[in-house]
């Protein structure tokens, strides 16, 4: 998608003034006039994630109840309005733009960890919950909440049960559907369901899993009782150093092939080590060609085996030192560096196109020899930082939006990549969505038969299709600038100019 | 591909002097790391008063989508705290400080204050910060009202209540009745000096903090420095520069480096965290201008926060001292130079203490330069929730390294009616080497 935009309609200013006004008086009705945004100027912060879409909604509402949640998507029924639920704005795929306008429920306040039941390791959180607060606030009894993405100081429990988001230690853990007992949603018409029985487990159909992943595209989570996970005895984290990509990618081959699955397996190219090493100073080497992040835990006896294996394995394969972290504070410090790998690309150049497909793990090499030949071709580097593990590549195509000529061959490469993954087994978007961003590339995929399935499905939670609308499937064509351009001059008066 | 409508009306952007660096903003790549860490994103959880969505704003600002008088620009532009916890995490190096200032600047050069405020803050600003006579006098002036007997007779008549200054007299520090005065008064050590250092005194710290002065200069010289107080020296400029009077602030640093360059100094002490921040980027005032740039340059390169110092020397072991402390991080200090280890090394080194970590120890206290007076509602609530996490380690002193903070967190003490001390890290190092 990538589309750059200026100021572009949303439905609501294109009707009568008085129309928005009305809607704004009665959503300030539900949440009170300090949890609604609705001058033009103030929107203009919601009109971004972290990917890189743009959108102006109409209004902003940021409900604490599920209760004012229903409300809201009640009058957003009789306003006929898109909804479009957001956490924190972190999404790699536009999945909180309101590519329609409408209204962005924002859930940053429904941020209460509602009740913890360490015997039966679970907890209820409202959806704003920081997904690293969980785990801070539980690790003195000593659990902790598995999926980590590495947004995870950030991003909010919603978010990821709307993307089933991973993480680095997903490997071993499993992903976010793995990890969420029940959800209370609150549907498109304004009802109120639970997916799972009072025992979180499911009989009948598997509604929890279906709504994982939906992207809010199935209604807005309001409450999500997840599993916590004991605390490992022992964990070890190991830096294994390569001259190349190659090697380090046939050493993920081998260490599985070993029968070893580490707690996390985590492949960063040159580019990345010398931006993360800018920004950390967490001991990454900025002049190798590769290394490899493994994390090992378990029982403190067979992590000090799993250590020695993984070190040999590593050597065996050109590794010319691997090293490992000798206290927490190092392991913190690496860990660190990993995951603030992404933003640390800002230092290199002012965007980047994330990729985000993945391939089976054998494919590797091949895979990554390819993305090599797309930078050489389109002539913009890209860099690598991704989950070697369970084979999701993150090649990051990095150039400047304000250079229209960069825009057209960051888009081609991005595709490239994407189909190559596919044709080699593998598929576009391990864990960061489909959203606007990937929504033409989901047809390679799947057939028409097997969209329309789905669609079908949606249709049953969203027949209206008010929500998060636009999302996930391939578009139909449309063309909107005319009208973009009437909103341009209504915004004017409001102290709002277009480029 | 890109759509791009055509201008409709034209917005006012920045001017070219002082203007946010573009460069700086097309730094950001909106990952959001920014937000956990922002005092005032935590407080209201609105994308608007996060590091993010105020970069989004300067950005639509540049690009002319957005009028640089648009309300929302300058509400976001000073509920900032200019705390700069987000620059500290931020993984692609966005340089937010250096944003807000320039921001700030141009906002009030777009937006002309009234008359009577600008000969207001031209008043504080260059009358009273830059000039350190008139700073005395006026300081000289509280600590009469405070010494005299006058406020407490104030204060019985309930005149301060009927003028609404209530809550400013309580923010006043207890100011004492001598001051330092920087005249190239000197310190010796025992023995032959192993430094030369050059101590910067600072407005606030030379006078309502006059004691915490003499302080550091006698912990430096019981360490084997020659203490120099530099004379002709003033105020920093920080106080000027967060306010966005860019050239009142560069004046003062013009002023500091001058007085400093005459002596070899193998560094400059500073013990106010917000004055240390300013002078060790004062290289950034002087964009375009050479010969200042460099000499800007050499004077930064010296100066040295008091605990850094500090942390390089072979500390002369300190007395006992039987103390359960708690520290809290000066913005200025952990976040913008990035030294948290040094200070609580120093701790460490003294006998007896025992430092219990807080939570959310580099959250900011809302203290933040004039924050205090211009937002006092965002201000306390932060002031509450520093209060509740120090008090919950049962620390019978809370230690900080800047005046703002120890001015708020003891007025916080005040009110609650708590009896922890609040002290400056070398009041602390000074006891326990007076106790020897
Ligand atoms: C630097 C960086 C690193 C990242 N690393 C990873 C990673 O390792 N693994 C990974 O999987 N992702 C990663 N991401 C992507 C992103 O953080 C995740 O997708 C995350 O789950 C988004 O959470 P959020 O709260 O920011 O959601 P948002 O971006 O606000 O929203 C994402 C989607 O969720 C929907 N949504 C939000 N809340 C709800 C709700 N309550 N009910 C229904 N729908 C809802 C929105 O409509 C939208 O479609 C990374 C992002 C960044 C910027």
């Amino acid at each position: 998608m990538l589309q750059v935009r200026g100021l572009l309609s949303t439905m609501v200013l294109e009707e009568s003034k008085s129309v928005h006004n009305d809607l704004i008086s009665q959503l300030q009705n539900i949440v009170g006039a300090d949890s609604v945004v609705s001058h033009p100027a103030e929107l203009l912060v919601y009109e971004y994630d972290a990917s890189l879409d743009r959108h102006l909604p109409a209004a902003v509402v940021l409900p604490q109840t599920t209760q004012q949640v229903v409300e809201i998507v009640k009058l957003a029924n009789r306003f006929d309005l898109p909804v479009v639920p957001r956490g924190s704005g972190t999404g790699l795929s536009g999945g909180a733009i309101a590519i329609k306008g409408g209204i962005v429920i924002v859930t940053t306040r429904m941020n209460h960890i509602l009740s913890i039941d360490y015997a039966n390791r679970r907890a209820t959180v409202q959806p704003g919950v920081i997904n690293a607060d969980l785990t801070h606030y539980t690790e003195h009894a000593g659990f902790f909440y598995a999926p980590d993405p590495s947004s995870q100081k950030v991003c909010t429990i919603g978010g990821n049960v709307a993307e089933n988001s991973g993480g680095p230690h997903c490997l071993s853990y499993g992903a976010t559907t793995n990890h969420i007992l029940d959800l209370e949603l609150v549907l498109p018409t304004g009802d109120v369901i639970h997916t799972s029985g009072a025992d979180g487990d499911q009989h009948g159909l598997d509604l929890t899993g279906t709504v994982v992943g939906s992207e809010g595209t199935f209604g807005i989570a309001t409450e999500v009782t997840v599993r916590l996970t004991p605390l490992p005895e022992d964990t070890q984290v190991l830096l294994a150093i390569f001259r190349s990509v190659d090697e380090a990618s046939n050493t993920v081959s081998a260490i599985i092939g070993a029968g070893i699955i580490p707690a996390a397996l985590e492949m960063m190219d040159g580019l990345c080590c010398q931006a993360i090493e800018a920004a950390y100073h967490a001991g990454y080497p900025p002049d190798a060609g590769a290394v490899l992040l493994v994390e090992l835990d378990g029982l403190r006896e067979a992590v000090e085996e799993l250590v020695d294996q993984v070190s040999t394995i590593c050597r065996n394969h050109g590794a010319g030192e691997v090293r490992r972290a000798r206290s927490a504070a190092e392991r913190a410090a690496l860990w660190a560096g990993r995951k603030g790998a992404l933003g640390a690309l800002g230092r290199l150049a002012p965007n980047y196109y994330i990729q985000d497909g993945v391939v089976p793990r054998t494919k590797l090499p091949e895979t990554l020899q390819f993305v090599e030949q797309v930078s050489r071709d389109i002539r913009l580097p890209i860099a690598n930082v991704f989950h070697a593990g369970d084979g999701n590549l993150h090649p990051n195509i990095l150039f400047d939006r304000q250079d229209p000529t960069n825009i057209e061959r960051t888009l081609r490469g991005g595709l490239e990549i994407l189909r190559f993954c596919v044709e080699k087994g593998g598929v576009v978007s391990g864990e960061h969505g489909i959203g606007l961003e990937k929504r033409e590339h989901i047809a390679f995929l799947y057939t028409t038969e097997d969209l329309a399935v789905m669609a079908r499905l949606r249709d049953c939670f969203n027949p209206r299709q008010l929500f998060n609308p636009d999302k996930i499937f391939p578009p139909l064509r449309g063309c909107g600038e005319v009208r973009d351009q009437r909103v341009a001059a209504r915004l004017a008066k409001e102290g709002i100019y277009a480029v | 591909m890109a759509i791009v409508t055509a201008p409709t009306a034209k917005a006012m952007g920045f001017t070219e002097i002082d203007a946010p660096p573009r460069s700086i903003i097309d730094r950001c790549v909106q990952c959001g790391f920014c937000l956990p860490t922002c005092p005032t994103y935590q407080l209201t959880f609105s994308e608007a008063s996060s590091p993010r969505g105020r970069i989004h704003l300067l950005r639509a600002v540049s690009d002319g989508r957005l009028d640089l008088r648009a309300a929302v620009v300058r509400e976001q532009m000073y509920q900032c705290l200019n705390c700069r916890a987000c620059e500290a995490v931020c993984p692609s190096g966005v340089q937010y400080g250096q944003l807000v200032e320039p921001a700030r600047a141009q906002i009030e050069q777009a937006h002309p204050r009234p008359l009577w405020q600008r000969m207001f803050r031209t008043f504080i600003f260059v009358r009273v910060f830059g000039d350190m006579r008139m700073f005395r006098l006026a300081s000289g002036a509280i600590a009469l009202y405070q010494h005299s007997g006058l406020r407490t007779l104030v204060r019985r008549t309930g005149m301060l209540k009927l003028l609404g200054l209530d809550k400013q007299d309580a923010l006043l520090p207890e100011v004492p009745l001598r001051f330092v005065i920087p005249s190239g008064q000197r310190w010796q050590p025992q023995g032959s000096p192993h430094h030369h250092v050059g101590l910067f005194t600072g407005c606030i710290m030379s006078t309502a903090f006059a004691p915490t002065d003499e302080a550091t200069a006698r912990v430096l010289a019981r360490n084997g420095c020659e203490v120099v107080a530099v004379p002709d020296q003033g105020c920093c400029g920080a106080l000027a520069l967060h306010a966005g009077e860019a050239g009142t602030g560069r004046e003062n640093a013009k002023r500091n480096i001058v007085a400093f360059e005459r002596l070899e100094l193998d560094a400059i002490i500073v013990n106010a965290a917000g004055c240390g921040a300013a002078l060790k980027e004062y290289r950034h005032l002087f964009h375009g201008d050479p010969e200042w740039s460099r000499r800007a340059e050499r004077f930064s390169a010296s100066v040295r926060d008091v605990s850094e110092f500090l942390d390089t020397l072979d500390l002369v072991p300190p007395g006992r001292l039987d103390r359960v402390v708690t520290y809290q991080e000066p913005c200025h200090l952990a976040h913008a130079q990035r030294i948290t280890a040094a200070p609580r090394r120093l701790l460490a080194k003294i006998p007896g203490v025992r430092l219990v970590e807080m939570e959310e120890s580099s959250l900011c206290c809302g203290s933040a330069g004039i924050y205090n007076v211009i937002r006092p509602e965002f201000s306390r609530r932060l002031l509450e929730r520093k209060l509740k996490n120090a008090l919950q380690t049962g620390a019978d002193t809370i230690i900080s390294a800047n005046p703002g903070c120890i001015m708020q967190v003891a007025s916080g003490l005040r009110e609650q009616g708590k009896r922890v001390r609040v002290l400056h890290i070398v009041d602390l190092l000074d006891e326990a080497y007076r106790s020897v």
